[in-house]
C-alpha cells in the first residue's frame, strides 16, 4: 500500500529543488483534493439529505423545485436548485458577530472544528492506493484527531456568551467524549483480532478472511455499538441534544451565521463521511467488493470488479449507504433527553463493549 | 422528577434562563422565565401579553355582528370554534331556536375544526420532542381540511362563518360527497401516526412519566379540555352539558389510563388527543349521514339587540372549556364581553408540573398542554 504523498514524491524526485519546498508542494495537491473532497460531499449529502426528507415526508420544497425550465418533481434534479440556492445564501449572507462575544475565540472555533474534520482524512483510505498517508496507527490517528473538534464546539459555545450555546457546548462536550469510549472499545475489537492499527491491514485481513461484521457475534454487536455511538458522535438526531432546535434553538451554533456557520456545516458532513468510511472499512470490508467477499462463486472474468478503481466505488457505496441510514433515523426518531443519552453510553454501551471485548479475546483463543 | 442540590454544600448559583418570546418551541410569542440549576428547571413563571390585542374592550365598542371575526383570532387555530362558542352565548341572550340544518353544519364544522386543531397538537407535540415527520404528516392531512372549509367557506385560517342566528351561507353542492372522501383518508391515517410516533420507544421515554398532572392539581388550577381528560377526569361539555345537538350523537369521551407510565403524564394527554380524533370522526359520519335540508339564515334576526340582561355560555374547544359572559344593556351593542380562555388556566399549570424536570422536559410538557398565546392573551 502506497500513499499519494510517496507516489508523488517519487513522481517528482527528478526535479532538483530543495527537499522542504517539494515536500510543501507535495502536500498541498493531497490537501486542495482533500479540500474539494469535503466540499463536494457536503453538497451532495446536503442534497441527499433533502431529497431523503423529501421522500419520507411529502415536503414540496425539495421535491418540485425545478432547475433552469426543467420542471421538477419525483425526479433526481428536483429540488437541486435548491441546494445551489442555500450554498448561495450562506456565502452571501451578513456575518453576525455579538456586542459581547469574545470576537477572536469566536472567529477561532469554526476553524478548529474544520481542522479537526480535515486532518481525520489525511489518514482515510479512499481505496487500496488512494492515502494521503499510510499511517501504521490509522485507526488511533484518526480516532485522536476526531476529537480535536468538540475543543471547537466549546470554543463556539463559550465564546458566543449566549445562554442556549453555552448549555449546547456543555452538551456535546458531555455527548462527544462520553461516546469516544465505546467507539474506541468497539473498534479495539477489530484491533485485537486482525493485530494491526493500519486500516490497509485490516482489509487485508478482511480480504483474507471475511467481513469483520460476520466474523463473529461479538464483532457483529460492535459493529452496532460502534455504528450507533459515531451517530451520538456527530451530533445527529436521535443524539442531537448539544443542537436540539426545539430546546436550545440552535445550541453552540446559535450565534453564527454566514460563512461560519457553513462550516460547521461542512466540518459536520465531512464527520459524517469520516464515521461511515471508517466504519465500511474496518467492519464492511473496505474497498473489497460484496461479490467477491461473500464467496456467492462469481466467474473469474468478472474478479475486475475487485480492482482498485471500483474499489473506491465499492467503499462510497457503503459508506452512502450508511449516511442514508444516518439520515432516515434523523427523519424517523424522536431526540433523547440528556439524561437518557448519558445512560445509553454508560450503562448500556460501555458495558456491552468490554464483555464483547473480553469475549472475542476467548473466541480468537478458541477458534 | 430529579434532587435538586442542595445549594449550601457546593455553593453553586442558580441560573435565570429567558425563554422566548422568540422560541422555536413556545407556541406563539410566549416568554418563560425559567430558574435553573445546570440542567434542572427549579422554578417557571410564564410572561404573558406580547400578543394582547384588547379584544374583550373592543367589544364593548362593536356591534354583536362584528365580534364574529375578532372571535376567530382568539384561537386562530380553531377559529369555527370560537365562532361557534360566542354564536352560542348570543343566541342564548337573544333566546333564538335555530334550524336543525344550522346545528348539523355547526357541528360537522366544530369536529372538522377539532381534527384539524388536534392534528397541530400532535404534529407539535413530536417536533417538542425532536420528531420533525409527524408535524409534516398531520400538516398534510390538515391541509385537506383547510381544503373543505375552504370550499365552504372561501378562507382557510380564519372563517367568519357561523354567526349568531345562523351561518354566513349554505354548503357547497358537493361537501358532503368530499368530507366523506376526507373521513375515508383520514381514518387510516391515525394508525400511521400511531406507527410513527405514538408507540415510538424514544418517544415514549421522553413523554411518559413526565410531567405527571394529578387529578386534584388539575381541577383546583382549572384545567379543561384534553389536558384534563388526560389526568383521568371524563369532563366534556359535550357530554356534560350537551350544548347545540351533541346529545342526539354517540360518542365517548377517551380519557388518560396510563398506559405507558403514570394516569395524567404528558404521554396520555398526547393520546387523549389521538382519541379524540377517532370520536370526532364517528360524530363526522352521524352528523354527514343524517344532515336534514333547510334554510340556515331563517331564523337569523335582523338586527341584534338583545333585552337587558346577562348570560354566560360553556363551550368545549379544541383546548377546553371556553365561556362567554355577555351583559347586554338592552343596545346593540355589549356592556360587557368577557371570555374565559381555557389555554390561559392550562398554562397555570406549567409551574406547579414541570419544576424539577429538566429544560427539554420542560418544553414536553408545554407542548402537551396545547396552548395558543392568541386565546391567551386576547
Amino acid at each position: 500500500m502506497t500513499s499519494i504523498v510517496d507516489y508523488l514524491l517519487n513522481l517528482l524526485s527528478f526535479i532538483e529543488i530543495d527537499t522542504s519546498l517539494l515536500l510543501i508542494f507535495v502536500i498541498l495537491i493531497p490537501g486542495i483534493g482533500l479540500f474539494l473532497v469535503m466540499t463536494v460531499n457536503a453538497m451532495v449529502a446536503v442534497y441527499m439529505e433533502r431529497k431523503v426528507s423529501a421522500f419520507m415526508q411529502d415536503r414540496l420544497g425539495p421535491m418540485e423545485v425545478g432547475l433552469l425550465g426543467f420542471k421538477g418533481g419525483k425526479k433526481f434534479w428536483g429540488g437541486i436548485g435548491q441546494t445551489i440556492a442555500d450554498a448561495i445564501k450562506l456565502l452571501t449572507k451578513e456575518d453576525i458577530v455579538p456586542d459581547n462575544a469574545d470576537k477572536k475565540l469566536m472567529l477561532l472555533a469554526p476553524f478548529i472544528i474544520f481542522i479537526g474534520a480535515f486532518v481525520t482524512f489525511v489518514a482515510i483510505p479512499f481505496s487500496e492506493n488512494l492515502v494521503v498517508s499510510d499511517f501504521n496507527i490509522g485507526i488511533f490517528y484518526i480516532m485522536a484527531m476526531s476529537s480535536v473538534g468538540v475543543i471547537g464546539i466549546i470554543l463556539a459555545g463559550w465564546s458566543s456568551n449566549n445562554k442556549w450555546s453555552l448549555y449546547g457546548a456543555m452538551r456535546a462536550a458531555a455527548q462527544i467524549i462520553s461516546y469516544e469510549i465505546p467507539i474506541g472499545l468497539s473498534l479495539l475489537l477489530v484491533v485485537i483480532v486482525a493485530g494491526s492499527l493500519n486500516l490497509g491491514d485490516i482489509v487485508q485481513w478482511q480480504s483474507n478472511h471475511r467481513w469483520f461484521i460476520l466474523h463473529s457475534p461479538f464483532t457483529f454487536i460492535a459493529f452496532f455499538i460502534y455504528f450507533i455511538s459515531v451517530v451520538a458522535e456527530t451530533n445527529r438526531t436521535p443524539f442531537d441534544i448539544p443542537e436540539a432546535e426545539s430546546e436550545l434553538v440552535a445550541g453552540w451554533m446559535t450565534e453564527y451565521s454566514g460563512f461560519k456557520w457553513a462550516i460547521f456545516f461542512l466540518s459536520e458532513y465531512a464527520n459524517m463521511l469520516i464515521v461511515s468510511i471508517v466504519a465500511s472499512i474496518v467492519f464492511l470490508g473496505g474497498w473489497l467488493s460484496p461479490l467477491a467477499i461473500l464467496n456467492i462463486g462469481i466467474p473469474e472474468k468478472w474478479m475486475f470488479l475487485d480492482g482498485p478503481i471500483l474499489g473506491f466505488f465499492w467503499l462510497m457505496i457503503k459508506a452512502m449507504f450508511l449516511i442514508f441510514v444516518m439520515m432516515w433515523f434523523r427523519w424517523t426518531f424522536p431526540r433523547l433527553r440528556v439524561d437518557q443519552l448519558m445512560y445509553l453510553c454508560w450503562k448500556v454501551f460501555i458495558p456491552f463493549a468490554l464483555a464483547n471485548l473480553f469475549f472475542v479475546s476467548i473466541w480468537e483463543l478458541i477458534f | 422528577m430529579y434532587k435538586i442540590l442542595d445549594k449550601s454544600i457546593i455553593g453553586a448559583d442558580e441560573m435565570v434562563l429567558n425563554m422566548g418570546p422568540q422560541h422555536p418551541s413556545t407556541h406563539g410569542v410566549l416568554r418563560l422565565k425559567i430558574i435553573t440549576d445546570g440542567e434542572i428547571v427549579s422554578h417557571i413563571e410564564p410572561i404573558i401579553g406580547y400578543l394582547h390585542r384588547c379584544f374583550e374592550k373592543h367589544c364593548e365598542n362593536l356591534s354583536y355582528e362584528q365580534i364574529v371575526p375578532f372571535t376567530d383570532r382568539c384561537d386562530y387555530l380553531a377559529a369555527m370554534h370560537m365562532g361557534h362558542a360566542y354564536s352560542i352565548a348570543v343566541e342564548k341572550l337573544l333566546d333564538i331556536e335555530l334550524p336543525q340544518r344550522v346545528e348539523y353544519i355547526r357541528v360537522i364544522m366544530s369536529e372538522f375544526q377539532r381534527i384539524a386543531s388536534h392534528l397541530i397538537a400532535i404534529g407539535a407535540f413530536g417536533l417538542d420532542v425532536g420528531a420533525i415527520t409527524p408535524f409534516t404528516w398531520t400538516l398534510r392531512d390538515r391541509e385537506r381540511i383547510l381544503d373543505l372549509f375552504e370550499q365552504v367557506t372561501g378562507a382557510r385560517l380564519l372563517y367568519n362563518y357561523i354567526w349568531p342566528g345562523g351561518l354566513a351561507h349554505d354548503l357547497p353542492p358537493n361537501f358532503i360527497r368530499n368530507s366523506i372522501d376526507f373521513l375515508d383518508y383520514f381514518e387510516p391515517q391515525i394508525i400511521e401516526y400511531d406507527n410513527l410516533l405514538t408507540t415510538n420507544k424514544i418517544f415514549i421515554e421522553r413523554s411518559a412519566d413526565v410531567g405527571v398532572m394529578p387529578k386534584e392539581v388539575a381541577i383546583n388550577y382549572g384545567v379543561t379540555g384534553p389536558s384534563l381528560r388526560g389526568s383521568g377526569i371524563p369532563f366534556d361539555l359535550r357530554k356534560n352539558e350537551p350544548y347545540s345537538i351533541y346529545d342526539k350523537f354517540d360518542f365517548d369521551v377517551p380519557v388518560g389510563e396510563g398506559k405507558m407510565g403514570t394516569i395524567g403524564d404528558s404521554w396520555d394527554r398526547y393520546y387523549v388527543r389521538v382519541l379524540e380524533m377517532k370520536e370526532s370522526i364517528k360524530i363526522l359520519r352521524q352528523a354527514l349521514s343524517q344532515i336534514p335540508d333547510g334554510d340556515v339564515q331563517s331564523a337569523m334576526p335582523k338586527k341584534i339587540r338583545p333585552k337587558k340582561g346577562e348570560v354566560y355560555s360553556r363551550y368545549e374547544t379544541a383546548r377546553g372549556d371556553v365561556g362567554f359572559y355577555i351583559r347586554s344593556d338592552g343596545k346593540n351593542i355589549p356592556t360587557r364581553l368577557k371570555m374565559r380562555s381555557p389555554a390561559y388556566c392550562n398554562l397555570s399549570v406549567l409551574n406547579e408540573i414541570s419544576a424539577g424536570w429538566m429544560i427539554s422536559d420542560v418544553i414536553t410538557i408545554l407542548g402537551s398542554l396545547d396552548i395558543v398565546l392568541g386565546e391567551i392573551d386576547r
